[in-house]
């Protein structure tokens, strides 16, 4: 369904992606792991057209992304910090977000909106909201319009337990659907009942790209929080 | 691309600077026009305020509102939504408001006191530099990232035009004083909207004699209805060019 071709990106000296070749279907849940600074997020600020990659294309649907804004349409991205126009209130948010997705055949799900309880919080402004309620709202707009693919920039960071437990869930039933899922996140051991591949980036480059089988066969640990950490010594020692 | 008009619009009405901004204008002309004896006299103090406030005014709201709206562009970009799009709707909504807030603090009076050709030529010359100074601040904003920096440059933009500028051409005017400069004039002004909107009011209110040789020269090419429309056009190049270089750079920004 995507399929990234050699992307190379700089951001002055600094090269952040570095021939990164990855390929994504349908009804798989891949997991961008990394440490810090090792280009996730600027991975999929490229797959969403926010960053322009210096060489490399990238395909959706095999349509490439560059001249097409369309393909958006079926993305449904929950950023790692997510900004807002400060004095508009969470429901004025939501329903601009309705106003300019909404199409005819669309189903919205607004299932998040209720379990998250944000019906009781729609007149508050973006600005006096907590991280974690701003997760919220990223959260339910990311779902909302139904997309085919979800693209989740550490999707619990700041949220509590019990709607991390929510958002895993709704992850969960979404996968079922046969949606692609895309999730960075530092804290494996949520990941492990999520994720269905594993791709492991470093310093711009991409180290694997492997089914979460094969990394606990290579690697004899079931626990994927273990077999990265065995992964990560690995490449440390090379 | 109506959508996002319509939030941007929502957006800058919520912000109260356009509003307090219509009603100084407002008052400002009312005033001027109740103190002055001859509304043509009334015309002529307005056309100075046109040209100093309205520009600065413009640009700088514009760049601020531009900065304080990352957020915004930034989820917007994350959408289905053309690139352009969102820039353009984001351009016409800020000129628009701006525009229909001078229409309504200095265009109506205008209209009420003084509606004669030297009346409409200030109108139309004042929004002409308001959308002008709209699309220079949108460029200025996306070329620079940080808001300090940005706000800062569209200062010094605003000083060139209005202050600088004619500096230098007085400047280039006495190096050159022994050489006939009358038509190399009327080329230089192309390069300042203010001062090519200044002309053709002035032009209009046939004080042109009190400028000398050079005014004469000026009267010949700008008086004319070919002059007109040959200013009316440098105007609106001015719209287009930042606009379109704008848009070209917001394409491949890094958001």
């Amino acid at each position: 369904m995507i399929i990234a071709n050699n992307i190379n990106k700089k951001f002055g000296k600094l090269q952040v992606l570095d021939n990164v070749s990855v390929t994504c279907n349908k009804g798989e849940c891949i997991a961008l792991i990394g440490p810090n600074g090792s280009g996730k997020t600027t991975f999929i600020k490229c797959m969403l057209g926010m960053v322009v990659c210096d060489s490399g294309f990238i395909t959706f649907n095999s349509k490439n992304i560059l001249h097409d804004w369309q393909y958006r349409a079926n993305i449904g991205y929950m950023p790692q910090i997510g900004r807002y126009p400060d004095n508009m209130s969470i429901g004025q948010v939501i329903d601009m977000m309705k106003d300019i997705r909404s199409s005819k055949q669309l189903q919205l799900d607004e299932e998040l909106i209720r379990q998250f309880e944000l019906d009781e919080l729609m007149d508050k402004r973006m600005r006096t909201l907590s991280g974690g309620t701003r997760q919220k709202v990223s959260a339910s707009l990311a779902f909302l319009f139904n997309p085919g693919v979800l693209i989740l920039d550490e999707p619990t960071a700041g949220l509590d337990p019990v709607s991390s437990e929510i958002l895993k869930e709704k992850i969960i039933a979404e996968k079922a659907k046969g949606k692609l899922i895309l999730i960075t996140s530092h804290i494996l051991s949520e990941l492990d009942d999520l994720v269905t591949q594993v791709v492991y980036m470093q310093e711009g480059k991409l180290i694997f790209h492997k089914k979460i089988e094969e990394l606990r066969a290579d690697t004899g640990q079931e626990k994927l929080s273990k077999a990265i950490a065995a992964v990560m010594l690995k490449t440390k020692y090379l | 691309m109506k959508k996002i008009i319509k939030y941007v619009i929502i957006d800058i009405l919520r912000n109260k600077i356009i509003l307090a901004f219509t009603l100084f204008l407002l008052a400002l002309s009312l005033s001027i026009f109740n103190l002055e004896d001859s509304s043509a006299k009334g015309v002529l103090s307005l056309l100075n305020i046109v040209l100093i406030i309205v520009p600065m005014v413009s640009i700088l709201f514009t760049a601020i509102y531009v900065y304080n709206s990352a957020e915004f562009l930034e989820l917007l970009v994350s959408q289905p939504l053309k690139r352009k799009t969102i820039w353009l709707s984001m351009f016409t909504g800020l000129a628009s408001s701006l525009v229909l807030s001078f229409f309504i603090g200095i265009g109506v009076p205008v209209m009420l006191y003084e509606f004669s050709a030297t009346g409409a030529a200030l109108v139309v010359a004042g929004i002409l530099l308001t959308v002008i100074f709209v699309a220079i601040a949108m460029l200025a904003a996306v070329k620079i990232r940080d808001k300090a920096r940005g706000i800062g440059a569209v200062i010094l933009l605003w000083l060139y035009f209005s202050l600088l500028f004619d500096g230098l051409v007085l400047f280039i005017l006495f190096q050159f004083a022994d050489y006939p400069m009358e038509k190399a004039m009327v080329v230089i002004t192309v390069f300042n909207p203010i001062d090519l909107s200044r002309i053709m009011v002035l032009l209009k209110m046939d004080v042109s004699a009190m400028m000398g040789y050079t005014g004469a020269v000026f009267k010949n090419f700008f008086g004319t209805a070919a002059g007109l429309c040959t200013t009316l056009l440098v105007l609106v190049g001015w719209i287009a060019v930042p606009a379109w270089l704008s848009v070209r750079k917001f394409n491949r920004k890094e958001l």
